[in-house]
């Protein structure tokens, strides 16, 4: 109830409150209005408001996730599994799948021959976390990640997985978990969503994204995730039209708000004041949003660290240092998805490829908030919706293979603000099937990610037709060892 | 203003408590409801429904209530019989005892200082009862804790129209109760709105265009009495208003032009949206819209429009995802239906007993399965690939409309093309397919084995009825049914006054809002089922009504009376909704192309949406953008492709089609604003617009008086008049030296000017984007 009160009061703050305030035509600087960061400082006078709401101090301030849309394949990652090596082309032992359900796509195998990694494996860091030789630049920071390898989720195709990841239900138009901490937190900057998405693909077999995964769901639309697009028009509509300069805009803004002010003096409906503000925050993020996307001022350390890709619009590089900069201007939650992670087939050679395209700009985007002294309060996440099976799908080769969806465990990596550096957690069985110690199941993880932000997961609800909703359902425990 | 300043305001005024919340909250998301009744004195004789219900449920339900799996210490607070009983655990002890509240465990841990007794448990994360919350459940105790039943549960009653002390104001029998409110809160209707405002107002309600200059000129002249009746029964019957009227129906049948799922391929399922349109103009009464959107299939010797309505049951999506387990998702189908009709027709939120028996409302998990078994023996498979074309990509169980058929049974069907067009329809399979309740709603876990039946605590399904979903339309139907009425009534309503008369459209249950008018709402129920489910005259009643009629001033006086607008002092000012948006664009710019139906159109879109989201199958991996006239269809014909739908209807609010939705949001945010000003559409309706005023006119008042009354359809005010004059004259001069920037804004968006003096025409371009700017343009006044 309080956070609803809350809520309520934000609403009103964001919607009403300024519009009771005189208004000078055109003025800029007008506040936010977007929601305001909740959480900011222990002495803001926002606390008064939330006397009674028990919350804890936040360990990180804003999330990167690095979605690895299409289920990478953990045996070929993080999960190092040399029993399958020695097992080759042996069927998957009944007494390990345990009647796990198939996905019509291998149901009709009549065996399941297990698959070893084509890539190799070696130690790393101090924590000598195993990693495969596809990804030589992760490889080198593994000592600044925590590695999980026991994720397990319950949906074993792609729309439900990824939709339960992003948002804890696999059916239903409920918010994205970017939706949820930007309704819990606000933003930080008041020139940019608090919830920004950016999206991008490998060559690999794709499967692609859906904005259901950035959805506001329940919540007011402002919560929902804006989608920055390489071109002229990073947000859309963001840019004047052709044949108006700044000063026109301007100009014309000022008679908008004019005749605006001229109507809520009429008719007193303190809608239209709320308008002339959205059209001031337009008009400031018209501003904001280009200066956030232009690279040319990255020096060349730095366009090094991202590599030369990070110049090309629209690549997971250039994602990757687009996130950086959003998040470093405040941002709360930057949500990247790079397609192409689907190796049903032609595994050997599609990974490469994806390999290729995140390793290095994942491992310059930790490097890079280190070097910034950002690390510490922003969480990073990498990491797709499921796993892979350990036996073959279609035709087995040693260099050409394919695995199916696996659901019981899977790899993904945190980083940054609350995570403890340079561990990994959990183990899986011999055959990389099973979960033997420390699962992490989807909603721990939602809790765990929420936990980190200062939100407890019980507790951040909205209510919606008469029942309350959480990102985790009615599920999910905090994962404490992970947690610095 | 310093943000800081802002926070320490907005704080100072917050301890001052909930004043501010009522002064200020009118588009709160919650109900404002519940924030005005702590301000309220409470009522000399507490009502359980209005009153207690709304605690009990939202605190003590969730482990004292229907759900029989979770009861805690075996007490149940939702019904008498069981409240009463000695506890469980304390035989000697009562939760409630008549009269006694000092006696009742119920209020002695609800009020309780020790936390270790206190309810609810503080690990249920419920807050605590308030002190106004406290003092209910005392007053109700003492006064004998006398259970009603729910109100939405018990079928409507027409009482007498309320006596009111403004004799002169009501027009008709709306009016008397919604002005009954109004004086015993201490507050007055508004007067009648201006002419131009009110044909406006009409206009944008019933058909979702503007009225021309002429015709509001003509209706402003009209000094008949009768004028407005003689312009409403005119709108009532222009083929628009089949348009108006669908777009929340589409909403509720989640209708869309792709399957939804991952690949998110095409559908042809278009002709089933231009059948509600047809259903909407011919007036179809609301039991046969109903009755053959539920079972058309099942009617004696069903026509094949009655089939086509059966649509509706299929524009759930559907999964084309290889891979998938068949069963997962033909359940999935079933759930979808389930739940939109309970939504849509029941304002029920039966869907929350899919896994377990519901929390608040008296729905089993066996009742919910029972419901679900209506719906599941459609002839149909989970994951079906699709033959043909694009126009006969529909899922079994299909039907084809044929050449014939559009020259006969179904000619409100917009074809123009030869091609064969499927659509998916219901057909049940020969034997009834099984149904089995799902342990926690998982499709490969059944249990026991149910029949096709309803929630016996709505209305119980007479042993008399089919054991199908025609059985199903009739119970619907049933004068006994207690909800069917109330909630279309309800959601019409809120269709024209911005809000229901039940605030939660889609939950009329024990945690729903409660009627702020029920006998209005119960009057109109039972008007309605008594004059034959005749919709039009529903919407007539509504729209000729003196509550309807008022002008949409607001006194700061009523502000802070009624700041959510409960009790319609005042006529709602509500932004119009996105399909409308556009079609504003495109009817004042003359750009408008009226055809009616037909396959959904690819207008004007930011680049690389679907290509930057797509799995790279399927034809809609790539946007094709449509031409010529097709760019100017109204927006209900805009495409949309469920996982990437059309970003500046999203924007304003509209349902992304993933699920049923019974109403929108209303949100005011800067992407708005970014779109109304530099969206394609505008600047190139701003275009058109000048380019036809200035084949005629060359006075810049001229120009600017015919641009107003074309967009805003009233005249301007000399302020008004003031600054876009001078706008307009400055910005003449600017262009005059800067001529590329008149030439590259006249580039934008197809339409041809004929206007040859380019500066006058970017000039007049200007001005008019800004008249499409103003917040009366896109909103109801």
């Amino acid at each position: 109830m309080e956070k609803e009160l809350f809520e309520h009061g934000l609403n009103m703050n964001r919607r009403k409150f300024m519009s009771r305030l005189s208004i000078g035509l055109g003025s800029a600087a007008l506040g936010s209005l977007l929601i305001p960061d909740l959480f900011g400082g222990n002495s803001s006078p926002e606390d008064a408001i939330m006397r009674g709401l028990p919350h804890f101090a936040p360990k990180a301030k804003r999330v990167i996730y690095l979605f690895q849309n299409g289920a990478p394949s953990q045996l070929e990652t993080f999960d190092y599994k040399p029993l399958l090596c020695q097992m080759m082309g042996e069927n998957l032992p009944e007494s390990v799948r345990g009647g796990q359900r198939l996905t019509g796509m291998s149901s009709t195998q009549t065996s399941f021959p297990l698959i070893g990694s084509y890539y190799k494996f070696n130690q790393h860091g101090q924590s000598g976390a195993w990693v495969s030789e596809l990804f030589p630049h992760m490889s080198k920071i593994v000592d600044d990640l925590c590695i999980i390898k026991t994720m397990n989720t319950e949906a074993i195709n792609h729309d439900p997985a990824l939709t339960f990841f992003q948002s804890g239900a696999q059916q239903g138009n409920r918010p994205s978990m970017g939706s949820w901490v930007s309704y819990g937190l606000g933003t930080e900057n008041n020139n940019l969503p608090a919830f920004c998405v950016l999206l991008s693909r490998g060559k690999g077999n794709g499967q692609g994204v859906y904005s259901k995964l950035w959805t506001n769901g329940f919540l007011d639309s402002v919560h929902q995730g804006v989608q920055f697009s390489s071109g002229e028009n990073p947000i859309l509509y963001l840019q004047d039209p052709n044949g108006m300069d700044r000063q026109t805009r301007r100009k014309m803004l000022d008679q908008i708000a004019a005749l605006n002010q001229e109507e809520f003096n009429n008719f007193g409906d303190p809608e239209i004041s709320a308008k002339i503000q959205q059209y001031e925050m337009a008009y400031r993020m018209q501003t904001a949003v280009p200066e956030i996307m232009d690279t040319s001022k990255e020096s060349e350390d730095i366009i090094k660290l991202y590599g030369p890709d990070c110049l090309v619009p629209g690549t997971y590089a250039a994602n990757c240092l687009l996130a950086r900069k959003l998040s470093e201007n405040g941002v709360r939650f930057v949500q990247l998805y790079h397609q192409g992670w689907d190796q049903h087939g032609n595994l050997p050679n599609e990974m490469r490829g994806q390999a290729q395209d995140v390793d290095q700009p994942s491992a310059a985007l930790i490097t890079d908030l280190k070097q910034r002294g950002l690390l510490d309060e922003t969480l990073v996440i990498w990491g797709g919706e499921f796993g892979r099976t350990n036996y073959c799908q279609g035709k087995m080769q040693v260099d050409n293979y394919g695995r199916d969806h696996h659901p019981r465990c899977f790899s993904i990596w945190m980083a940054g603000g609350g995570i403890k550096p340079g561990i990994v957690h959990g183990e899986t069985d011999e055959f990389g099937y099973n979960i033997i110690k420390d699962p992490v199941h989807v909603h721990d993880f939602q809790a765990t990610v929420l936990n980190l932000m200062g939100l407890d997961h019980e507790k951040l609800v909205y209510k919606y037709q008469g029942r309350r909703y959480r990102l985790t359902d009615l599920y999910g425990n905090i994962v404490n060892k992970i947690i610095a | 203003m310093p943000y800081e300043t802002k926070l320490t305001m907005l704080s100072v005024k917050f301890k001052q408590g909930i004043i501010l919340l009522l002064f200020i909250g009118s588009v709160c998301i919650f109900s404002c409801k519940n924030k005005i009744q702590q301000e309220e004195a409470i009522p000399d004789q507490v009502s359980y429904n209005y009153d207690v219900r709304p605690i009990l449920s939202d605190k003590c339900f969730n482990c004292h209530g229907p759900d029989a799996r979770k009861r805690e210490a075996g007490l149940r607070l939702d019904l008498a019989s069981e409240a009463f009983k000695a506890l469980q655990d304390h035989p000697t002890k009562h939760s409630l005892v008549a009269g006694k509240p000092e006696q009742s465990e119920l209020y002695i841990r609800v009020s309780t200082k020790d936390t270790n007794l206190l309810m609810p448990k503080p690990s249920s994360r419920l807050a605590r009862l308030t002190d106004r919350e406290l003092a209910i459940i005392k007053k109700w105790i003492s006064q004998g804790a006398v259970y009603e039943p729910h109100w939405a549960f018990v079928a409507p009653k027409k009482k007498s129209l309320p006596s009111v002390n403004n004799k002169q104001w009501p027009i008709n029998e709306i009016d008397y109760f919604i002005l009954k409110k109004m004086e015993n809160k201490g507050l007055e209707p508004n007067e009648i709105a201006d002419k131009e405002r009110l044909v406006k107002r009409a206009y944008m309600d019933l058909v979702g265009i503007l009225p021309s200059p002429k015709e509001t000129e003509s209706f402003v002249n009209d000094k008949d009495p009768k004028a407005y009746d003689v312009l409403i029964d005119h709108l009532l019957n222009m083929p628009q208003y089949g348009e108006r009227m669908a777009i929340n129906w589409l909403d509720v049948a989640r209708y869309s032009d792709s399957h939804g799922y991952q690949d998110d391929n095409y559908r042809s399922q278009w002709p089933w949206r231009d059948w509600v349109i047809h259903a909407f103009n011919k007036n179809m009464r609301y039991d046969s819209f109903i009755t053959w959107q539920l079972a058309g299939d099942l009617l004696p010797n069903a026509s094949k429009e009655q089939i086509l309505a059966t649509g509706f049951n299929r524009n759930h999506k559907i999964t084309e995802e290889g891979g998938v387990i068949d069963e997962e998702y033909r359940v999935q189908y079933v759930v979808d239906r389930t739940n939109t009709f309970s939504r849509s027709i029941l304002a029920v939120t039966v869907e929350c007993a899919k896994c377990h028996d519901h929390k608040y409302d008296p729905i089993s998990q066996k009742d919910y399965y029972q419901l679900y078994a209506f719906f599941n023996s459609v002839n149909e498979v989970g994951l079906e690939a699709t033959v043909g074309g694009p126009e006969t990509w529909a899922k079994n169980p299909r039907m084809q409309i044929s050449n014939q058929d559009l020259q006969t049974t179904l000619s409100f069907i917009n074809k123009i093309d030869t091609n064969k067009l499927e659509v998916s329809v219901m057909k049940d399979k020969d034997t009834a397919r099984k149904t089995f309740l799902l342990a926690r709603g998982n499709y490969d876990q059944p249990t026991t084995e149910v029949f096709p039946s309803t929630p016996a605590a709505i209305l119980p399904f007479e042993k008399t009825l089919p054991k199908n979903r025609l059985g199903l339309a009739q119970w619907t139907f049933d004068k006994k049914n207690p909800l069917t009425a109330r909630v279309f009534v309800n959601r019409i309503w809120q269709e024209f006054f911005g809000r229901g008369l039940v605030k939660s459209t889609a939950d009329f249950g024990m945690q729903g809002d409660l009627p702020t008018h029920p006998e209005l709402l119960d009057w109109l129920a039972v008007d309605f089922q008594e004059n034959g489910w005749d919709i039009k005259r529903l919407v007539k009643q509504m729209v000729l009504s003196a509550t309807y009629r008022q002008s949409s001033k607001i006194s700061p006086d009523k502000l802070t009376k009624d700041p959510a607008n409960l009790y319609l002092s005042y006529a709602p000012r509500v932004r119009f909704p996105a399909e409308l948006i556009r079609d504003m664009l495109l009817c004042s710019s003359g750009l408008l192309n009226k055809t009616i139906g037909g396959p959904s159109v690819k207008p004007y879109q930011p680049d690389g949406l679907w290509e930057m989201a797509t799995s790279g199958r399927g034809i809609l991996r790539k946007y094709m953008q449509d031409s010529g006239q097709l760019l100017y269809r109204r927006g209900i014909y805009t495409f949309i492709k469920r996982t990437v739908p059309p970003p500046s209807m999203m924007m304003f609010d509209a349902s992304n089609r993933d699920e049923c939705q019974v109403s929108r949001y209303r949100t005011n945010t800067p992407l708005q604003a970014l779109i109304m000003l530099n969206d394609p559409t505008m600047i190139e309706a701003s275009k058109a617009l000048a380019d036809k005023i200035l084949q005629t006119e060359s006075n810049p008042t001229k120009i600017i008086n015919e641009a107003f009354k074309t967009i805003i359809c009233r005249n301007p005010s000399t302020k008004e008049m003031e600054t876009l004059v001078s706008y307009w004259k400055d910005k003449k001069e600017d262009l005059i030296k800067n001529k590329t920037d008149a030439d590259k804004m006249i580039a934008i968006g197809v339409y041809q000017p004929k206007t040859k003096n380019k500066t006058d025409l970017a000039t007049t371009m200007h001005t008019i984007q800004i008249i499409y700017n103003m917040q009366e343009a896109i909103t109801k006044t």
